[in-house]
């Protein structure tokens, strides 16, 4: 299990937590110093959130915490009880399933390696939940908080504008529908 | 035309991979948890050059958790250095500093503990006496009589330094009108995936097989282990099926490898090393070069450049494995685009106390495109010509291909004219100045920044017999095997991990094209390295051509075998078979057929019908040579490196804030040539992706030291990688100008966009700094250097 800091000292007490992940209720016992990141990841095998600098700069470890994207590396885990966390994988219909925003990035190509992919996911359903119909730059700015080195950004942006269309187009009537 | 000419290339197909990683299922190395596993930290020096007196190891071997500290010297006994490129025997490159550490984050010695947790606690209780030593960082200090020495027994601390002269490099200057000389600097950078380096190790001492989960991008991994750790490389198991986040060439995590493959084999239990950031932006060795250019070019009254002497002085840091070929790659387009007839190149590379260097997204081109676009600029500014007219006074011509440079290597295909004229048909030149214009009259610093340069691809190693003559490759293959089993359905195998370049797609789609069968319907599989035949591996913009290639010879040998069973079925003769779409005809009788079906139940099941000779299944392999390979270079050092060149011109207009220094790319155009493109959303998104990578190098990037050789750059709240914000709108114009060499006309496209965009956003940054007389050329373009640069020239001016 990583930490987030060295200079910490172990603490042998673990620590009693509940935590409700993609709608399901976890009692975990662990230590009090366990990032939500480490506690997803080595205790629930929810390995679509990712490590990437383990100190609030890439947005790779981006969950969903209330609805709003959250750096999972900086959040230990007892901070956590409480609140609706929703990772990767309760975004995901069900197996062999795509959302529309998945959907979308796999019609852009808005990914090459996918190592900063389920954190972009995540901050596009979040963007879109609050604001269906975002410009450019509401979704350049959405994202400005995950860095991700393989793409420059332009199919993720596109994919995020094509799911938006797309959502807003399922909720109209067929005949309104372009 | 591509439509007509392909039913699956080119065309907009999906990517394969991604289905997995858009839902969090990609498998990544730290997704791979195998019961029992120990984890392991570093203790790193702290010291930029310290003698190491002696390591406590006792008050952390009792710490809860704990089994094991290993240190330099334990390595040492039981392994031998890692590979490298030049012989230099007396600098022996280690997983762990032994006796000596020769940079600041240089590990020292390795904890392994139960927990992550538990071995980074046990790393600080480790007390380790150092004897700071002096050190250097800069290379022209480390080439200096008297400099300090990293490495006592080399003698000096020149690893290489090599001169070529290609034509009559004297007589082209002495007959020249005009010459210009320029300084320029290429900043330590990288690459700098997302997902730091990470290894899984696992020995089987029974089998004796060492298994190996890692986030690798190597040529030669699995030999360089077995070598390093002292087993035969069969005893080796790579998974090349884990996934890869990111890399771009630097992912070569084989000190990593070595030190956990020692300790799974000395403890007996699965090893895990995931470098956290600063162990991977400190001790990963995984920085890329840091390069001073001398350039000094000779012309003519037209901006004709005729001749070129380029110094390049490279900083690799502490040790050296394949860093210094960074120097040799380039030379196989040392021209550019140009027509430059003669041409000296003086490849010098020092160690210095820095973290050593690896491979980085066009192994040295991209400093040298920088340097040679910066002259030619220069060339125009002299002359008050437009750099755009200057360079198309110098590029070579369509009707000039195959074109021979300098230095030995035939340039392939190329349509520059008409890739500049396409790029200028969207976005108007005349408009583009006075955009420029219209902008520095309202107070802004303006200017436009063009660039035109090459991507060598498809690999070749013989730059390596360039630098060192003791080695003599002159192969350099990748490979494909397809199998239809005995219900019909196809699996194809690749022999290599990937990191985002959609190789999977890449298989499925030529596959799909030769066979003209849904690419979907096609599996692709990675076997792990005892399973596979040899591949290359994705270094050089390589496999679209490569593996592409292999993909592309193994698919006709499956149709010429079924051709030839269902020939001999039919009883006719088998140049009146027709292979269409899985079946096969005969071409004067098309009602007589054999299906898919038919030929895999003759070829699986029915041996009495098969033609005389021809093996039972449906198995092909192919092993793929580069095209263009094979020759070793001449005394005079001239040799055919890359076999295709790919081509892009970038057009920028870019602004800076006089009063902040805040540079802001206004547009960013450009014409983008790699042949034939076999999946047009993967290139689009390699080249995206390039630009911005070249933006962070240019403006942004770097590994910088302090005076007390301290990294302090080493998160990424220093280490600024582009966001979204930094990298703006751009629109791609492409071309088409097929290679000959390769099966589909393809050229790679791994590098493109970054082999070009520093440059071009350098050339604009000198373009807008004019009006004030000053001038830059050392990355990165940051805001602060800008800043003062541009308040100095002012006050020199008198005032605002
Ligand atoms: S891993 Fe959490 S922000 Fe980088
Ligand atoms: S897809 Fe590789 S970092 Fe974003």
């Amino acid at each position: 299990m990583h930490t987030l800091t060295r200079k910490e000292k172990p603490k042998e007490s673990h620590m009693r937590i509940e935590l409700t992940v993609n709608g399901a209720e976890h009692t975990l016992d662990i230590e009090p110093r366990t990032t939500l990141l480490d506690c997803l990841r080595d205790h629930l095998g929810l390995t679509g959130a990712h490590a990437g600098c383990e100190h609030g700069v890439c947005g790779a470890c981006t969950v969903l915490v209330d609805g709003v994207a959250v750096r999972s590396c900086l959040m230990f885990s007892p901070q956590a009880e409480g609140a609706a966390i929703t990772t990767i994988e309760g975004v995901t219909p069900g197996p062999g399933e795509l959302s529309p925003v998945q959907d979308a990035f796999c019609e852009t190509h808005g990914m090459q390696c996918g190592y900063c992919t389920p954190a972009m996911v995540l901050v596009a359903h979040a963007l879109l939940a609050d604001n269906p119909e975002p410009t450019r730059e509401q979704i350049v700015e959405a994202i400005s908080g995950n860095i991700c080195r393989c793409t420059g950004y332009a199919q993720i942006v596109e994919a995020i504008a094509l799911a938006a269309e797309r959502i807003r187009g399922a909720n109209r009537p067929p005949e309104l529908r372009k | 035309m591509s439509e007509a000419r392909h039913r699956y290339v080119s065309s907009d197909r999906r990517v394969r991979e991604d289905r997995r990683f858009v839902v969090g299922k990609g498998k990544f190395v730290a997704d791979i948890d195998l019961p029992n596993t120990k984890h392991i930290a570093l203790v790193t020096c702290p010291h930029a050059a310290a003698r190491i007196k002696s390591i406590d190891k006792r008050a952390a071997l009792n710490m809860p958790g704990v089994h094991y500290v290993v240190d330099g010297r334990e390595l040492a006994e039981a392994t031998l250095p890692l590979m490298t490129g030049l012989d230099t025997p007396n600098v022996p490159r280690r997983p762990l500093a032994v006796d000596v550490a020769r940079y600041s984050g240089e590990w020292v010695a390795a904890v392994v503990a139960n927990t992550r947790a538990q071995a980074e606690d046990a790393a600080e209780a480790i007390d380790v006496s150092y004897e700071p030593l002096p050190f250097v960082l800069d290379a022209e200090q480390a080439i200096a009589p008297g400099a300090v020495l990293v490495h006592q027994a080399h003698g000096s601390n020149v690893l290489l330094d090599k001169t070529f002269v290609w034509g009559d490099v004297d007589k082209d200057f002495k007959d020249s009108p005009r010459k210009l000389s320029l300084r320029v600097k290429w900043a330590r950078s990288s690459t700098v995936p997302i997902e730091t380096f990470g290894v899984v190790t696992t020995w089987d001492p029974w089998r004796e097989i060492l298994d190996v989960y890692a986030s690798i991008q190597m040529p030669r991994y699995a030999d360089q282990i077995g070598a390093a750790l002292k087993i035969p490389s069969s005893s080796v198991r790579v998974h090349y099926d884990v996934d890869v986040g990111g890399s771009y060439g630097v992912k070569r995590g084989i000190k990593n490898t070595v030190l956990a493959g020692y300790l799974a084999r000395r403890l007996g239990v699965p090893i895990r090393l995931i470098e956290d950031r600063l162990e991977n932006m400190r001790g990963g060795d995984a920085h890329g070069p840091e390069r001073l250019f001398d350039v000094e070019v000779a012309f003519d009254d037209n901006g004709v450049v005729r001749s070129m002497k380029m110094r390049a002085l490279e900083n690799l840091g502490a040790y050296a494995g394949r860093s210094p070929f960074q120097l040799g790659k380039p030379i196989g387009s040392i021209v550019g685009p140009y027509k430059i007839r003669s041409v000296q190149y003086r490849a010098i590379a020092v160690v210095t106390n820095k973290t050593t260097q690896d491979a980085v997204r066009g192994f040295g081109q991209g400093p040298t495109n920088l340097a040679l676009e910066r002259v030619i600029d220069e060339v125009a500014n002299v002359l008050n010509l437009d750099p755009l007219e200057v360079r198309r006074r110098n590029l070579i011509r369509h009707e000039e291909f195959p074109y021979m440079i300098p230095s030995g290597t035939t340039y392939d295909s190329g349509d520059y004219h008409t890739v500049i004229d396409k790029v200028l048909a969207d976005t108007n030149y005349a408009e583009l100045k006075k955009e420029r214009d219209r902008l520095r009259a309202e107070g802004k610093l303006a200017g436009i920044g063009i660039a035109a340069c090459l991507e060598p691809s498809g690999g070749n190693a013989t730059f390596e017999a360039l630098l060192n003559p003791a080695i003599t490759t002159s192969t350099f293959m990748d490979s494909c095997r397809i199998v239809v089993d005995g219900m019909g359905a196809i699996t194809a195998t690749m022999h290599t991990t990937s990191s985002g370049q959609g190789h999977e797609t890449l298989v499925g789609t030529v596959i799909g094209e030769v066979l003209q069968i849904d690419p979907d319907t096609i599996r692709v599989a990675r076997p792990d390295s005892l399973n596979s035949l040899p591949s290359g591996t994705p270094v050089g913009s390589r496999m679209a051509i490569m593996l592409g290639g292999a993909a592309f010879h193994a698919a006709q040998k499956l149709k010429a075998k079924l051709t030839a069973i269902a020939a001999h079925d039919l009883g006719i003769p088998p140049e009146r078979a027709v292979y269409k779409d899985g079946n096969v005809f005969d071409r004067n009788a098309p009602q007589n057929k054999r299906t898919w079906a038919d030929l895999v139940q003759i070829a699986h099941r029915n041996i009495h019908r098969m033609p005389d000779g021809c093996e039972p299944g449906l198995a092909v392999s192919h092993i793929y040579d580069v095209p263009t390979g094979g020759t070793l270079p001449t005394p005079d050092g001239r040799v055919q490196m890359y076999p295709c060149f790919a081509f892009e011109f970038h057009l920028i207009l870019l602004s800076i804030d006089p009063d902040l220094g805040v540079p802001e790319i206004v547009r960013y155009r450009l014409g983008h040539d790699c042949g034939t493109q076999i999946n047009p959303k993967i290139v689009r998104g390699m080249t995206m992706g390039g630009i911005a990578h070249g933006i962070g190098a240019a403006l942004h990037e770097e590994f910088a030291y302090n005076d007390e050789g301290q990294l302090i750059s080493q998160t990424f709240m220093d280490y600024l990688l582009p966001s979204s914000h930094e990298v703006p709108a751009i629109k791609i114009i492409d071309h088409e100008t097929p290679s000959p060499h390769t099966v589909l006309g393809q050229k790679g496209s791994g590098e493109s966009g970054y082999l070009g965009a520093p440059a071009a956003i350098a050339n604009a940054v000198n373009d807008a700094l004019k009006p004030l007389g000053v001038s830059i050329n050392t990355l990165p373009l940051k805001v602060s250097k800008l800043g003062d640069l541009i308040a100095e020239a002012r006050a020199k001016k008198g005032g605002k």
